[in-house]
């Protein structure tokens, strides 16, 4: 088993290249950034370099969308080797990617495609990410994705399978509060419940996220800014973990950095208060 | 339902949906399994939007629009990265449009231009290195951002119409056939239309890339004294335009590695 991965405190921003000038010629005041792995796992150019001049200014977390660590399939090694060469060049603060799967028998969705609560796909989960720890040298976290369809023979809830999960492999867990509320209205649990059940110790990371509402279903846009309920939440779940990286993710729409690094404000304001709550 | 059948299922469902295969998932499970579907569709819509905003242009929305679902349904995704989707994307446009090679000649520049954007790193080489090159036995590698495509078309003179918000010139046949060649200097990827002995200059540095194998083939073409002539021109151009990486003559002193 790995080496738990680093507790850090900290506040930041997803880095997406609307940004990039602020962050090359500025010195925005986040404490650390996340970027989507995949879109450096590239062999040079302008984005390797952007990335490589971010990290000499700010801790990096990498973020992938193309693990599909539940995968009946197993993992793809090619791009876990690439993974692994972008994990030794960045040194980054954390490495994440989702409980989802987006590839089979040859296919790749390119979505994160949700997997069913069962014993059967829980065993085959921590396998991977056996695999998948045991190849990039380090634990890693796994964020809980939105999901649009829960399906009849789960045999437990989301977050045992996550306790287990981590549990089985030592990996870290990265909750998405978004993520959360979002799946707790499209298949009516609560979400509190969701953030009980998770061990606080395992988390190492938080997002927050804005969703879309459609016709009687939320999906997770992250063009919206981080609604009202989702704020809420988030403080619930900060009096629970304590102390834990959290950071704004917004890919579409995308605002002026002014507005996002509002929403970091706004964390960091929650977070402050939560903790106060927690030792009073 | 174990989690392969599901998953090779849910394949399905994204790929060609059809209600027996929803059906599958329980009744409950349509509106969501929706939700899927519109991401998988808008997403690789989206992706070959992002990769040929030019061929998007020139076509007009309503027919990319038809031309990259005509993809999607015949090209499912296969690579880990949504990067590598559309790479082939200038077949189907060959095959929705074969009287128009510049369509598929500018579907080429435009994937080729973002190829070359992401492609290994190689450093500026000096004409320095020049100085003692034992040139019997001097190999030039070239940038591995270098793409190359024979043309037929006046299509790069569309594309930087296109690119640069000017008037598009009408598609034409090119009076003589040549090569396009795309390669990244700098951080700045490279379009350029070379003519026909250029084209077959740099070809043939791939197969065999020994400046001496360049000076025999362009001698074959050209005549002993303008054959060594453009050898050396060549160079020079390929070397100040980062087409030549390196060179290397066996020696320490040459290459850059």
């Amino acid at each position: 088993m790995h080496t738990p991965p680093p507790t850090f405190s900290g506040f930041g921003l997803g880095l997406r290249k609307e940004h990039y000038r602020d962050f090359l010629d500025t010195d925005v005041p986040v404490d650390f950034v996340e970027v989507i792995s995949e879109n450096f796992m590239v062999d040079g150019g302008q984005p390797r370099d952007i990335l490589r001049r971010v990290r000499e200014k700010h801790p990096v977390a990498l973020h992938g969308v193309s693990m599909s660590i539940g995968s009946s399939d197993g993992l793809d090694l090619h791009y876990l080797a690439r993974l692994r060469s972008l994990v030794d060049d960045v040194q980054p603060l954390f490495v994440s990617d989702h409980l989802s799967w987006s590839r089979v028998a040859g296919f790749n969705s390119h979505d994160l495609l949700p997997v069913p609560y069962t014993d059967e796909a829980l065993d085959l989960v921590c396998r991977n990410i056996d695999m998948a720890q045991d190849a990039l040298g380090r634990a890693i976290l796994f964020e809980n994705p939105s999901s649009y369809v829960a399906f009849d023979d789960a045999s437990m809830s989301e977050w045992a399978f996550l306790a287990e999960m981590s549990r089985r492999t030592g990996c870290g867990l990265l909750l998405d509060v978004n993520n959360v509320y979002v799946s707790a209205c499209n298949h009516g649990f609560d979400p509190h419940a969701f953030l009980r059940g998770i061990p606080a110790d395992r988390v190492r990371q938080v997002h927050l996220a804005g969703h879309s509402v459609g016709p009687g279903i939320l999906i997770d846009t992250h063009d919206q800014p981080v609604c009202d309920d989702v704020w809420s939440l988030y403080g619930t779940a900060m009096s629970l973990l304590g102390p834990v990286a959290t950071m704004i993710e917004r890919d579409d729409d995308m605002p002026p950095l002014a507005e996002l690094m509002a929403e970091v404000d706004m964390a960091r304001d929650i977070a402050t208060v939560s903790a106060r709550r927690e030792v009073a | 339902m174990n989690l392969a059948e599901l998953q090779r299922n849910f394949r399905s469902w994204l790929v060609a949906p059809d209600d027996a295969i929803a059906g599958v998932f329980g009744a409950h499970a349509a509106r969501g399994l929706h939700v899927y579907q519109n991401n998988y569709r808008a997403q690789l819509i989206g992706c070959l939007e992002v990769s040929y905003p030019q061929v998007r242009r020139w076509l007009g929305d309503d027919a990319f629009r038809e031309a990259a679902i005509c993809h999607i349904v015949g090209h499912p995704p296969h690579a880990w990265t949504l990067d590598h989707y559309g790479s082939d994307f200038a077949d189907t446009l060959l095959s929705l449009y074969p009287r128009n090679p510049d369509l598929r000649e500018l579907a080429w520049i435009e994937w080729s231009l973002s190829e070359a954007f992401v492609a290994a790193d190689t450093r500026a080489l000096s004409r320095d290195v020049l100085a003692g090159v034992d040139w019997d036995r001097a190999c030039l590698r070239l940038t591995p951002s270098l793409r190359l495509l024979p043309a037929t078309t006046n299509a790069d003179h569309i594309w930087f119409a296109l690119d640069n918000d000017m008037t598009v010139p009408q598609g034409a046949m090119l009076d003589a056939p040549g090569g396009f060649a795309v390669w990244r200097k700098g951080f700045h990827s490279q379009l350029d239309r070379v003519d026909a002995t250029t084209f077959d200059a740099l070809c043939s540095l791939r197969d065999d890339a020994t400046f001496a194998s360049l000076c025999d083939r362009l001698v074959d073409r050209l005549g002993e004294d303008e054959g060594v002539r453009r050898a050396g021109m060549l160079l020079a151009q390929w070397m100040d335009a980062g087409i030549v990486a390196d060179i290397d003559d066996g020696s320490d002193e040459t290459s850059m590695d």
